[in-house]
């Protein structure tokens, strides 16, 4: 098995040996649901689809995506675990893509924990449930992409708090960029800043998966946005671990 | 080749403090190194070096030939090292722990389990296997540290303060498991206990202040002073005295 996999492995164990797993889960699928049901109009609407809920889902984790990644290497540092894992004989780039995989994974279970909402539509209706998948595909993507920040956020800084509110923050640029508020606000002053805040929006590429495009440009965005992260987290890790 | 370790004018500075300043020593086989000297002197970031958690400031390492720098995974492949303070992940039972340690290694299977039960025969783990490590006294996880560094038997062992915390009976373990496997290894083992180095090491290496100041074997230290503890409080204080001299 590669390094990166053994790591992810045991890390996915430890969020289900700690109740952080459990209560971002019920979280997860408390706000999810709610928010659907209330603001989304799941009912009201009269259409078979999900819509509502995957409009929400990027704004769940923008918030619950940091809180997961804030003590990833924060509570390594913590232990003194990190000195450990970084002295077994695995390149530290496994290690890196380990912890995040097993971040990812369980962003994964939580997404296939809301399949009660996949089962109702196709109950009320005749939904096109490979839209639905291509939503789903989205959200993960989402996820990635918002863990990837906070894990390289977390490599720069012990402070947990900081962890976290840096993330969210980092996370709402990406996420926020490609609304049109901010675009529509830089078209008229920087345009190149209007079509760059396009280009780097996560929240835009999303909005394909959502209509069940799914898009290899934008797939591949979502690659190199992950991959450009990951990459950054083992720079800042090489400088920063011994802190 | 019989030296195992092999350092190179190391040095690590953080910011304008050098914490290790130039040191060079080799280790060979069948050696048990005693690195000692008062708190902060350098001892622990020595080791991290060694072991391949901090790139040094200028300088290398090598172990087993395999350079740290260059190598690095590589050079890991061939040492166990017990980080100071024996860090553990608290939620893992005592196998799973040492079981995750072995696969990194590239062990799987029956070998792995043979190695993970060996290791647990040496350092009498086999009682507590199943008990997650955060409910274990802390002689207990000094021993999960210890297991884990002596999982996959490598040729260098670099142990940072591995009887630190025990009670003498714990100790008197810890040591004999360390002169049982002296014959094949090369050991460095760091300690500000005194008594020890006599007990198990071959050779002691006194530094203060980021520096070698004595590099022989216990029983020539004893000799020059009266006891190790004398020479010890003498090299180290007769250190910091020059450098107050130096700033005044
Ligand atoms: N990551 C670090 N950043 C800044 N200073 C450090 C760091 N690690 C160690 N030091 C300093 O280096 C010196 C040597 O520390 P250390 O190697 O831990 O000493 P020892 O293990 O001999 O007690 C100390 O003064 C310590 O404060
Ligand atoms: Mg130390």
């Amino acid at each position: 098995m590669a390094p990166a996999l053994i790591v992810a492995r045991r890390e996915l164990a430890g969020y289900f040996a700690t109740p952080v797993a459990y209560v971002f889960i019920v979280i997860f699928l408390v706000l999810a649901g709610a928010l659907t049901f209330t603001l989304g109009n799941f009912f009201e609407r009269g259409q078979a689809d999900l819509q509502p809920f995957f409009a929400f889902v990027p704004w769940l984790f923008l918030f619950l995506v940091p809180a997961l990644t804030m003590r990833l290497w924060a509570e390594e540092r913590r232990l003194g675990t990190i000195e450990l894992l970084l002295t077994l004989p695995l390149p530290q780039w496994q290690a890196v893509l380990g912890k995040f995989l097993a971040a990812w994974a369980f962003c994964a279970i939580a997404l296939l924990l809301t399949f009660p909402l996949v089962v109702t539509v196709n109950l009320l209706g005749q939904p096109d449930n490979g839209v639905i998948l291509s939503g789903y595909l989205g959200c993960l993507l989402v996820a990635g992409a918002y863990l990837a920040v906070g894990a390289a956020v977390s490599a720069m800084t012990k402070n947990q708090v900081i962890a976290f509110v840096l993330a969210v923050a980092l996370c709402f640029v990406f996420g926020a960029a490609g609304s049109p508020v901010v675009t529509e606000f830089l078209s008229t002053r920087l345009p190149v800043l209007a079509d760059i805040a396009r280009g780097i929006s996560v929240a835009e590429r999303f909005g394909g998966f959502t209509r069940g495009l799914v898009a290899a440009r934008d797939l591949v965005f979502f690659a190199s946005f992950i991959g450009f992260f990951l990459f950054l987290n083992a720079v800042v890790l090489d400088h920063r671990k011994a802190d | 080749m019989s030296e195992l370790i092999e350092i190179e004018r190391l040095t690590k500075r953080f910011g304008g403090f050098t914490a290790v300043d130039d040191i060079s020593f080799t280790v060979a086989r069948g050696e048990v190194l005693g690195f000692l000297g008062p708190n902060g002197a350098g001892k622990s970031t020595t080791m991290r070096m060694l072991a391949g958690f901090m790139p040094p400031s200028s300088g290398t390492a090598r172990i087993c030939g395999a350079d740290i720098v260059d190598q690095p995974v590589a050079a890991k492949r061939h040492l166990g090292f017990l980080p100071e303070g024996a860090p553990t992940y608290p939620e893992m039972t005592v196998t799973g722990f040492l079981e995750f340690a072995g696969r990194i290694r590239g062990f799987a299977g029956s070998a792995l389990d043979d190695r993970v039960a060996h290791a647990m025969l040496l350092t009498q783990l086999e009682g507590v296997r199943l008990q997650p490590i955060e409910t274990l006294s802390k002689g207990f996880k000094r021993r999960v540290g210890l297991a884990q560094a002596l999982l996959h038997d490598p040729p260098v062992l670099v142990l940072d303060e591995p009887t630190d915390g025990l009670d003498p009976n714990q100790k008197h373990e810890v040591r004999e498991l360390i002169r049982r496997m002296a014959p094949e290894k090369a050991i460095v083992i760091s300690t500000h206990i005194l008594e020890e180095v006599g007990a198990v090491c071959t050779r002691a290496i006194i530094i203060a202040r980021g520096r070698v100041v004595v590099d022989a074997p216990p029983a020539v230290l004893e000799e020059e002073g009266s006891t190790l503890d004398d020479v010890f409080r003498r090299l180290t204080l007769s250190e910091a005295a020059t450098v107050t001299e130096d700033a005044s």
